[in-house]
């Protein structure tokens, strides 16, 4: 019997149960379909992330104070200066400090982050401001009370003016506004990047925080290849300023951007190999769904596999027809599963912003993993079936 | 030239410490185009001799010869083989695929031929059932054929394949008498075309259509008869 002929039987009496092969199948099509879509979420989470450390500056290296309870913050505002003048390897350096504040002025108020940056720092996140002017080294250097402020905050207290050269609030302190950011909109994991305040490092630091201890350094690199010089000479750099004698440990951590998104995206990896998992679980019991109805299947059809005994069947022709009949139900299923999960994740994308990314390669695999649970899920019962005595067989009712 | 050869056929059951003898040294020879009926009543071994000449089943000891080809020492696919190139099988519940029409039901034995006669499955099928007068129900499902005409279809399904015998099973027993002389004489004229039948039955009004009866007892032939007697008439 050639394979068309056993695809032609088994679809024949897979459709004979219409309803019954449906519910079988369901279970390879939930299973199917979840494991595509939890490991397209995380996949797509993984992108998101990538991209949006990237989005954070080009070339980056972040200096940030060090790790553990008893370490103290040491950088300091000089420390980026100091980066600045003496890194060969350096093109933009800046201090970050970073609270969230409210902002009074305008029409009303709005809750805000507010960042004290240098003007390095525009440079660093590839931004520019729109209209107006960002502030300068002078500013910084004179504690000026001038303000950049992001496209949403200037809807939100100016809605009808041009808010340069208006005066506002940051929890006491009066700022005039200098310039508004070009719009930048939301990153890829959704936060609203024009919801900021830039005001001078130094400002910030005397005007808004009790703290002289910078959140972290942000540095660019001249170019990609020379992170790896700039990582070592802002180290050799912050070593001296911090007077470390040889022995001693850093007392920052260092990251460069590709350690970063090589960070997050293993907790993204980690996250898609559990969603995989747990869907995986469901495919598994769809899969003993199928060997549950093949198994009552072959008792029903105890007679059929007599008569087709009889007329001269081997014993490898009746465990093809029933291993080919749990294939291609769960073929199908796995086929209904992909489908199913290509529309879902076009509508996670589309209605609730949920990234999905499905490749090509994973719809292969998962229609190969269906086909492999319709196998292995299928043996056992069309074992049985083979295994069948024919005249018993013929004798049942 | 003896199309079946039985010699001191023996089969025996083991159910826990006893022993059935179900056929206890059985010899027969059956020509060519003969029309045999074995006869005996239930438990008389007369169905395990049927699964045996059949190929559904194999002795505990000695040998069968069907058609020139020692069947001893068969394997399981190879019996499959035989079952499917040399016997063709009428059974008394007619066996036929439910919801499967008339002609794929006598297509079935072609799609496992292993001579390649596959392809011609439909034209063979369908001469088949020409012959036993069902051209005009090729495709009509069991469910809307009458008894008679079920068996029909299960005869046609017996000879597509051209075996060397056609084993009947009580082909009757399911049958009204009218439908039952229809049945006989279908066979009657199958084997004046030179077909082998082996029947097996207990109706004595039967097996008076064949020519040769073989009493079955206890697992041993104890007589035998030529000659129509009746019926045919």
């Amino acid at each position: 019997m050639n394979a068309s002929t056993l695809v032609r039987l088994s679809l024949r009496s897979i459709l004979r149960n219409r309803m019954r092969s449906l519910l079988t199948s369901l279970g390879i099509i939930i299973g199917v379909c979840s494991v595509i879509v939890m490991v397209a979420i995380g996949e797509g989470s993984q992108a998101s992330i990538t991209e949006n450390i990237s989005s954070m500056g080009t070339n980056l290296i972040m200096v940030m104070p060090p790790r553990g309870q008893n370490a103290a913050n040491r950088l300091v505002i000089e420390d980026a200066e100091k980066i600045r003048r003496e890194g060969v390897y350096v093109s933009a350096a800046s201090g970050v400090v970073r609270s969230a504040a409210t902002v009074i002025g305008g029409i009303g108020n709005w809750q805000t982050s507010v960042y004290g940056v240098e003007p390095d720092y525009l440079r660093i996140k590839e931004w520019s401001t729109g209209e107006g002017d960002f502030f300068t080294g002078r500013d910084v250097a004179v504690r000026a009370k001038k303000a950049v402020i992001g496209a949403t905050v200037a809807k939100q207290l100016f809605p009808d003016d041009n808010p340069i050269g208006k005066h506002f609030r940051v929890a006491k302190t009066p700022f005039e506004i200098v310039g508004v950011l070009e719009v930048k909109g939301s990153n890829a994991m959704g936060s609203d990047q024009d919801d900021i305040v830039m005001v001078p490092l130094s400002t910030a630091i005397g005007r808004l925080r009790r703290s002289k201890y910078l959140q972290s350094i942000e540095i660019s690199a001249v170019s990609e290849e020379y992170m790896d010089d700039a990582q070592s000479e802002v180290e050799t750099i912050l070593r001296e300023a911090h007077r470390l004698g040889p022995e001693a440990d850093n007392d920052f951590t260092m990251m460069n951007q590709a350690q970063i998104i090589e960070m997050a995206s293993s907790i993204a990896k980690t996250l898609t190999v559990l969603l995989g998992a747990i869907a995986g679980v469901s495919l598994f019991v769809g899969g003993i769904g199928i060997m549950n109805i093949m198994l009552v299947s072959v008792t029903e059809r105890t007679r059929e596999i007599g008569i087709r005994l009889s007329v001269g069947a081997r014993r490898r022709d009746i465990l093809r027809q029933f291993l080919t009949e749990s294939v291609v139900l769960s073929l199908s299923g796995g086929l209904i599963g992909i489908i199913l999960a290509i529309a879902l994740s076009v509508f996670l994308e589309s209605a609730v912003g949920l990234r999905a990314i499905i490749s090509p390669l994973f719809i292969l695999i998962s229609a190969g993993f269906a086909a492999a649970v319709g196998i292995f899920f299928g043996y056992y019962p069309a074992h049985k079936a083979a295994a069948m005595n024919p005249i018993d067989a013929l004798r049942s009712d | 030239m003896a199309v079946i050869e039985l010699k001191g056929i023996k089969r025996h059951y083991c159910l826990g410490e006893v022993t059935v003898k179900a056929l206890d040294g059985v010899d027969v020879n059956i020509e060519r185009t003969e029309f045999v009926a074995i006869m005996g009543a239930s438990g008389s071994g007369k169905s395990t001799l049927m699964n045996i000449i059949g190929c559904l089943d194999v002795p505990t000891e000695g040998s069968y010869i069907l058609d020139g080809l020692d069947t001893s020492g068969a394997t399981d696919d190879g019996l499959a083989d035989i079952r499917n190139k040399k016997i063709g099988f009428v059974f008394q519940g007619f066996n036929l695929l439910q919801k499967t029409t008339a002609l794929e039901n006598v297509e079935l034995p072609l799609l496992y031929d292993r001579g390649g006669r596959g392809g011609d499955a439909a034209k063979l099928a369908k001469a088949a059932l020409e012959r036993v007068g069902l051209g005009d129900r090729l495709h009509h499902i069991p469910n809307r054929l009458s008894g008679g005409q079920q068996q029909r279809v299960a005869i046609a399904r017996a000879l597509v394949t051209r075996p060397a015998i056609i084993i009947a099973d009580e082909p009757t027993g399911n049958l009204d008498t009218e439908m039952s002389h229809e049945i006989m004489r279908l066979f009657t004229e199958l084997n004046d075309s030179g077909i082998t039948i082996v029947m097996v039955t207990h109706e004595e009004d039967i097996a008076g259509w064949t020519k040769r009866k073989i009493m079955l007892r206890d697992g041993r032939i104890i007589g035998e008869a030529r000659g129509q007697d009746g019926g045919a008439a």
